[in-house]
């Protein structure tokens, strides 16, 4: 049985681990490497990086965290964050990245999905989409962020992703992003019935039996930040409750 | 011992390598290994590593593209006997032919064919495709030096959409459930290669390294 994942995610600026509320405030706390070798030796499945500043400023720092942390932890790393060509794809994988996350770059022009998922397999793609709910029960796509709209609705572009050669769909919740109120299920939902595509569900986890429901709910990837982050919850907590709730899990024994 | 890890020009072979880095390191026992897109080189090495990212064509166009070396491969591993190891792609090219994107010829060290998945549940439902995380490995061939200390049931990091079909039960060392059996190591004589990413796979994946380092076919 293909276990579900949990996935830690560190957002970075500037080599250092952040974390905003909402994407907007931001806590210095850390080292990245150290954080994703801990997360690694906790039982992470993967870990994401997510390089906030990037969109802004230069993003040379991250190519080092990358290369520090794939030295060091054996098991997949996304990052993600400003990549805006296939250039940019080549560079972290070169450093050591297994998949690269595009998110307004590939919203602005998506056939940047197609050109990295033809020059570096599918597998190493993932469109990693923003949602808000837009009042009318769908979902609007946001970029930047989460700082502007788009029009675009969010199934439709998760289909597009999956028909443009996308491996794998990172879906966000704005409206829960920061809330611990537990994913948006309804979204989670829609999507997995639109898509194929293995499918990491991300914002609102305040509690164990969050990652139960969104696995229930057809993710097969679950994300948090802040909880893991700020140690509210361990890897481990989250496991136990998938295994509790009879899903398939990788043993924490066979943590790095 | 010399370790050559044949680069096809799919793209990041630095994980590969530095996982292969970390159990030399561990093994006490002093090797070079390093990256190479040269015919030369395998047929200097001890051991080879063949890793693949992407498309079956592609790999083998990748391949064909080195000068000699398909020609030195065959005659490292099939005349000299060298140990052999692929990963994933380069696992796949093991087989007589890939069905991505058209009909492309493997190096036929290995039974079978690479076929696209279709995954249904029990009830028929469509299982997520890629095959992308952790899966439990059902070891046929326990026994075997790749597996030492392998128990049965602990994962490894898969992702693929193709897999081997029609391949012959005595070359299968494990398989993995995804919608039914899906080959996750082949191996007979000196060769041997893992669907999944051994380089990704954690302590599973770094022991099966080593078992391959230590591995005298």
């Amino acid at each position: 049985m293909l276990a579900l994942r949990v996935i830690p995610c560190l957002d970075v600026k500037d080599g250092r681990v952040v974390k905003g509320v909402n994407f907007l405030e931001l806590r210095d706390a850390g080292d990245p490497v150290e954080q994703a070798r801990l997360y690694d030796r906790e039982g992470a499945d993967e870990v994401t990086f997510l390089d906030i500043g990037a969109s802004h400023e230069g993003r040379d720092t991250i190519l080092d965290v990358v290369a520090r942390t794939a030295a060091q932890v054996f098991i997949p790393l996304t990052v993600g964050g400003g990549v805006r060509s296939v250039e940019d794809m080549r560079r972290l994988l070169l450093a050591g990245a297994d998949k690269i996350s595009v998110n307004s770059s590939a919203v602005a022009d998506p056939a940047l999905v197609t050109r990295g998922a033809e020059a570096f397999g599918s597998q190493a793609i993932v469109v990693a989409v923003d949602a808000r709910g837009d009042g009318k029960g769908g979902w609007e796509v946001f970029t930047h962020g989460g700082r502007r709209g788009t029009g675009i609705d969010a199934i439709d572009w998760c289909r597009q992703a999956e028909a443009r050669g996308a491996g794998e769909i990172l879906l966000t919740s704005m409206d829960r992003d920061g809330t611990r109120a537990g994913f948006d299920l309804a979204l989670l939902r829609a999507v997995r019935a639109a898509v194929r595509l293995p499918l990491v569900a991300s914002g609102g986890v305040g509690e164990a039996s969050h990652f139960v429901d969104g696995a229930r709910a057809g993710a097969t990837g679950l994300l948090a930040a802040s909880v893991f982050h700020y140690g509210q919850m361990r890897i481990a907590e989250a496991k136990a409750a998938l295994d509790g709730a009879g899903l398939p899990v990788r043993p924490m024994a066979e943590a790095g | 011992m010399k370790i050559a890890i044949v680069d096809p020009g799919s793209g990041n072979l630095a994980s590969v390598l530095r996982a292969l880095e970390r159990v030399v390191a561990e093994s006490g026992r002093p090797a070079e290994v390093a990256v190479t897109t040269e015919a030369a080189d395998v047929r200097a090495a001890d051991r080879i590593v063949l890793p693949g990212q992407g498309a079956f064509a592609a790999c083998r166009r990748g391949l064909d593209a080195l000068p000699g070396m398909v020609a030195a491969l065959q005659s490292s591993v099939i005349d000299s006997k060298k140990p052999f190891l692929g990963i994933c792609v380069g696992m796949q090219l093991m087989a007589q032919r890939g069905l991505e994107h058209g009909v492309t010829p493997g190096l036929g060290w290995i039974e079978g064919e690479i076929a696209p998945m279709d995954p249904r549940d029990a009830a028929g439902a469509a299982l997520p495709l890629p095959q992308m995380g952790w899966n439990g490995l059902d070891l046929a061939q326990p026994t075997h030096p790749l597996l030492a200390g392998i128990e049965p049931g602990q994962h490894a990091y898969f992702v693929h959409s193709y897999a081997l079909a029609d391949g012959r039960a005595g070359q299968l060392l494990a398989s993995t459930d995804y919608g039914g059996a899906v080959a996750a190591i082949v191996g007979r004589d000196n060769v041997a290669g893992t669907q999944f990413h051994v380089e990704k796979s954690s302590r599973v994946g770094l022991r099966i390294l080593a078992n391959f380092l230590a591995w005298t076919p």
